[in-house]
């Protein structure tokens, strides 16, 4: 029988409602996280393909030094994020003196010290030319940076670490079993396509090449609608689940997070810049920032909903 | 290794706090923190109604998800009983922990760890009872081994109707109420 009425001592003015467990920090770090797996994975296949920057010196080409650059800059403001919602932050140097394979975020933290070196050497690819000329070490990489071969091997790590950056992000919430709105073995690939999405967006608005301008709004399209059909894998398998999955789910089919999810993420962030965008590779409307923007905005909203609405979705009966 | 459990005896429990206010004393738990509760439910449709208390507290659960989601190992299953703790010098407050626990039996201690119930780990290593059980005054409480046929928690759940909390969360809770 469901209880009318529940009354529980636990609460206090700190905990009530809801167990608020992560603010604002976690969306921002799963969003910049993604965004960085995308552009290694993008510029790791572009390099794989043996694609060469038609402009060097710092451009945001494909495989550019540039868009390894914006990684760089990414992931950092996304490790300043994940860093300020540590409540214990004098221990964070803990996570490295072991591993736990059990543990999302300990994979989590061994990956993004990986990701640093490969986007470093993402950066010495076509190195900005004072530090050519200034450090003899960079010019000698560069040697080896003209080597098809290291470049081909080079995509491939790139892809790879950029696979479990975006994979891990989702894979965090979805192994926390104990809030069923994450209970779903969707998140990871949604949020790597998301990641994937939100980096071809960022490529697409800064590229200086046309014809990659081109081919990244179509890649976009794609992802977007890959991403539409993983969302609603995603609710279908939590409405036909358990009825506690069921009522996680109605926190966006009816419950308070109905509109932003509805309007915010799968309105503006995916078919509003889906439209523009096909009529944009349609050759209909010319190309514009409107469309990866709104791509962005939209990634950023994801990660912000679910992250808030899984917190608030719970077992208990009331 | 022992399995140590709590057996509550929901038709003694008069719901008086007094196990929540000995814990608050004997584990020195912040202000505006417990690690251990009471929940009153009431059930039916007026005037047909029945009520219930619990006291609640961490389930030190046999398969712990707090433990197993933790990135540095501070969440871990003591030798002593397979009590489920946190060494606050191994947590950097990530509160994955918090968010993986069905019963919300974790907080974050305003010195920056993850805190919770120990079931007095301090006191039961020392052959004595946590001070909840230790208190209560209709003695609806009793701590024992699982894995012992013979301790009194195990007579119990062999010979009354019991039930646990959110069993369908698949963590094999270890706190167990009669009816």
């Amino acid at each position: 029988m469901t209880p009318i009425e529940v009354i529980s001592t636990a609460r206090s003015p700190v905990t009530d409602p809801h167990v608020h467990v992560w603010g604002w920090e976690i969306p921002v770090y799963l969003f910049l996280g993604g965004l960085t797996a995308g552009l290694m994975i993008l510029s790791g296949y572009a390099l794989w393909r043996g694609r060469r920057n038609p402009r060097p010196e710092a451009s945001f080409a494909l495989a550019s030094s540039g868009l390894f650059g914006v990684g760089l800059v990414t992931i950092s403001l996304g490790m300043v994020a994940l860093f300020l919602d540590l409540v214990h932050k004098p221990y964070v140097w803990r996570l490295y003196l072991t591993f736990e394979p059990t543990s999302p975020m300990s994979w989590g933290s061994w990956i993004l010290l990986l990701v640093y070196p490969v986007l470093a050497l993402g950066v010495l690819l076509d190195p900005p030319r004072v530090l050519r000329e200034r450090v003899p070490a960079v010019a000698r990489l560069r040697r080896l940076a003209d080597s098809d071969r290291a470049r081909r091997w080079f995509g491939l790590v790139s892809i790879a670490v950029g696979v479990g950056l975006g994979a891990y992000t989702g894979l965090l919430l979805s192994s926390l079993g104990a809030r069923p709105m994450w209970s779903s073995s969707v998140l990871a690939p949604l949020f790597l396509v998301s990641g994937l999405s939100t980096a071809a967006a960022f490529a697409h608005w800064v590229t200086p090449v046309p014809e990659e301008s081109e081919q990244l709004a179509r890649l976009d399209n794609a992802l977007i609608v890959a991403e539409l059909a993983m969302l609603a894998f995603f609710l279908i398998g939590l409405v036909s689940s358990t009825e506690v999955h069921a009522r996680a789910a109605a926190l966006l089919l009816g419950g308070p997070y109905t509109a932003v999810f509805w309007v915010g993420v799968v309105g503006l962030g995916l078919v509003v810049p889906l439209v523009i965008q096909s009529l944009v590779v349609t050759r209909r409307v010319a190309h514009t920032p409107l469309a990866p923007i709104l791509v962005l905005l939209g990634g950023l909203v994801l990660r912000f909903v679910l992250v808030s609405a899984g917190q608030i979705s719970h077992w208990s009966r009331l | 290794m022992s399995r140590l459990a709590m057996v509550i005896d929901t038709r003694r429990c008069v719901g008086c706090q007094d196990c929540v206010v000995a814990c608050k004393t004997e584990n020195q738990t912040p202000e505006g923190f417990n690690r251990d509760w009471i929940t009153y439910i009431t059930k039916g449709r007026f005037p047909t109604l029945s009520m219930s208390i619990q006291s609640e507290r961490c389930n030190h659960c046999d398969d712990p998800p707090c433990v197993s989601c933790c990135p540095t190992g501070a969440s871990h299953v003591h030798d002593f009983g397979g009590i489920v703790l946190v060494d606050k010098d191994e947590c950097i407050g990530c509160k994955a922990c918090v968010a993986s626990c069905p019963y919300d039996a974790r907080y974050m201690h305003p010195d920056g760890y993850a805190d919770k119930c120990t079931f007095c780990v301090h006191r039961v290593e020392h052959g004595q009872d946590p001070a909840c059980v230790s208190v209560c005054p209709t003695h609806c409480m009793y701590f024992g081994d699982l894995d012992d046929p013979e301790s009194e928690v195990s007579k119990l759940l062999a010979s009354r109707k019991h039930y646990s909390l959110l069993p369908e969360a698949g963590t094999k809770p270890r706190i167990f109420y009669l009816e």
